[in-house]
């Protein structure tokens, strides 16, 4: 699992070449507090990277999400839209995001690794 | 944080984890570790504290009494201060010429003076307004530490500390003696809560805090849950939903002007902008404050833009998520000819337009003991 400075985690699916799942961390939903919404990007976009593909909402403010890496939006997790909370119970689990077909995989390699995160944070 | 004013409870709060922030010059809690939500929520099921010190506590007097001072701040106000019982509380408004609204405040009449509250970012602002246009009268800063606790446990724990609480209705104001000492209580607050304000010895306020949070089911609220507390409970937040170049007919404020202060009452006019909000209370506003429910999950916050077709005919002043009503909930001025309550309206928010229903305020039911 690879980390932004964004507070994104990244993570290669084993079973789908070149797909990666992003969520948030879970420092980075701490800080946000209880979330209320979330809007996320239409299945099939495709996004460059730092492109605004999720927006989310806690009780006081709204942020955005950006895209890490170029591709094409493969999958959303429609749960959150009915229950957003799911980013504050489980961020590194059921509260992931989207899920990202990339061209090059070796684009990862720019982001931290968990130690190097933790060090970040 | 060094250039901001701490409370006689900053050390507490920090204490209790607290997210700091600046916030009108002092060093606030914005939330405590429970979060927004559960602040929020306690507040409605059980109780909150809220540390509310950076409010300016005001001691207004006159040689002849508090009939006098009543009678010198009815020059400033469109409210009945005269009328005003001694033990009772009213919500005001300081007007400008132009009428529109310099702050709004709480004015209490007390056996000796009136005793106002007012907003911290107005306060420097309010006290000079008070010195140079109250003449006769005294105006002293009162230099105490301003706690509120609300909900529906506020009344038993207020009682086991301060006997005579519980006595008080809705608005009344009443000096009552505790192991903190003195407290100054008034039976209100900005939540739509039952519940106090407590005034109380700076040196002793962080001892009253640590007793009333002991209690089972206390939680402390920071400035984040106040603030969606008062907007579920369609409370005007100034600097932001009122300000000076709101009147208070616009801003949906005429149940705070009393009749005797209208046209044909005993005592019209005579406070700053009268001759426009007297005559706005006959003919009408242009644009009127109401409560806007959006209709998708999207909150819709200050600033968004609203939309009749394609005619621009107001703005969100105030809006996010309603804990309780566990919906987007939002207040704004709309153009008087779309403002009536059940029009659908469009919100613009990132790009796209999205309906928005003009409701009544507030968005909950208040708790108050009449």
């Amino acid at each position: 699992m690879k980390f932004t400075e964004e507070h994104e985690w990244l993570r290669p699916e084993e079973d789908e070449e070149n797909v990666v799942t992003v969520g948030i961390t879970d420092h980075a939903a701490e800080q946000l507090g209880d979330l209320v919404f979330v809007e996320l990007p239409a299945e099939g976009r495709t996004v460059v990277k730092e492109d605004e593909v999720v927006v989310i909402e806690s009780v006081k403010a709204a942020s955005e999400i950006l895209a890490p890496l170029d591709g094409e939006i493969v999958e959303v997790n429609a749960a959150l839209e009915e229950n957003p909370g799911l980013v504050n119970e489980d961020p590194l689990g059921a509260g992931w995001f989207f899920k990202i077909r990339v061209e090059d995989m070796g684009a990862l390699d720019e982001f931290m690794d968990e130690a190097a995160y933790k060090k970040f944070i | 944080m060094a250039d901001l004013a701490t409370t006689p409870l900053t050390a507490l709060h920090r204490e209790l984890g607290a997210k700091m922030t600046g916030f009108a010059g002092y060093e606030m809690p914005i939330q405590f570790p429970p979060g927004v939500m559960k602040e929020h929520v306690a507040c409605r099921t059980g109780a909150g504290l809220f540390d509310v010190s950076h409010m300016g506590q005001v001691s207004i007097r006159h040689p002849d009494g508090p009939e006098a001072a009543a009678r010198a701040l009815e020059a400033l106000v469109p409210q009945d201060v005269i009328g005003l019982a001694p033990g009772r509380q009213r919500y005001a408004l300081l007007t400008t010429p132009n009428g529109g609204i310099l702050d709004d405040l709480m004015v209490a009449r007390r056996a000796d003076d009136l005793f106002l509250v007012v907003n911290a970012a107005n306060r420097t602002a309010d006290l000079a307004h008070l010195r140079r246009d109250l003449p006769g009268c005294t105006v002293t800063e009162i230099d105490r530490a301003l706690l509120a606790l609300q909900g529906p446990h506020a009344e038993s724990l207020l009682e086991a500390i301060a006997p005579g609480a519980a006595a008080m209705s809705f608005m009344d104001v009443r000096t009552l003696p505790s192991p903190h000492g003195e407290l100054w209580v008034s039976r209100s607050g900005y939540t739509g809560e039952d519940g106090y304000e407590i005034s109380v010895a700076a040196d002793r306020a962080e001892a009253l805090a640590r007793a009333l949070l002991a209690a089972e089911g206390v939680v402390p609220v920071g400035l984040g849950a106040r603030d969606s507390l008062r907007l579920e409970a369609g409370l005007c937040l100034h600097g932001q939903d009122i300000d000076a170049h709101t009147s208070p007919v616009e801003a949906n404020l005429l149940w705070a002007i009393q009749k005797v202060r209208r046209t044909g009452g005993a005592r019209p006019g005579g406070f700053p902008g009268a001759e426009r909000i007297l005559a706005e209370i006959e003919t009408g506003p242009t644009r009127l404050r109401v409560g806007l429910l959006p209709e998708g999950r999207a909150p819709m916050r200050a600033g968004v833009e609203l939309f009749s077709g394609e005619v621009g005919v107001g703005r969100i002043t105030s809006g996010g998520f309603g804990p309780s009503v566990e919906r987007p909930i939002a207040m704004g001025y709309v153009d008087i000819d779309r403002a009536a309550v059940g029009t659908t309206l469009e919100g613009e928010l990132r790009g796209r337009r999205l309906p928005v229903r003009i409701s009544g305020l507030p968005f909950r039911a208040p708790t108050y003991r009449r």
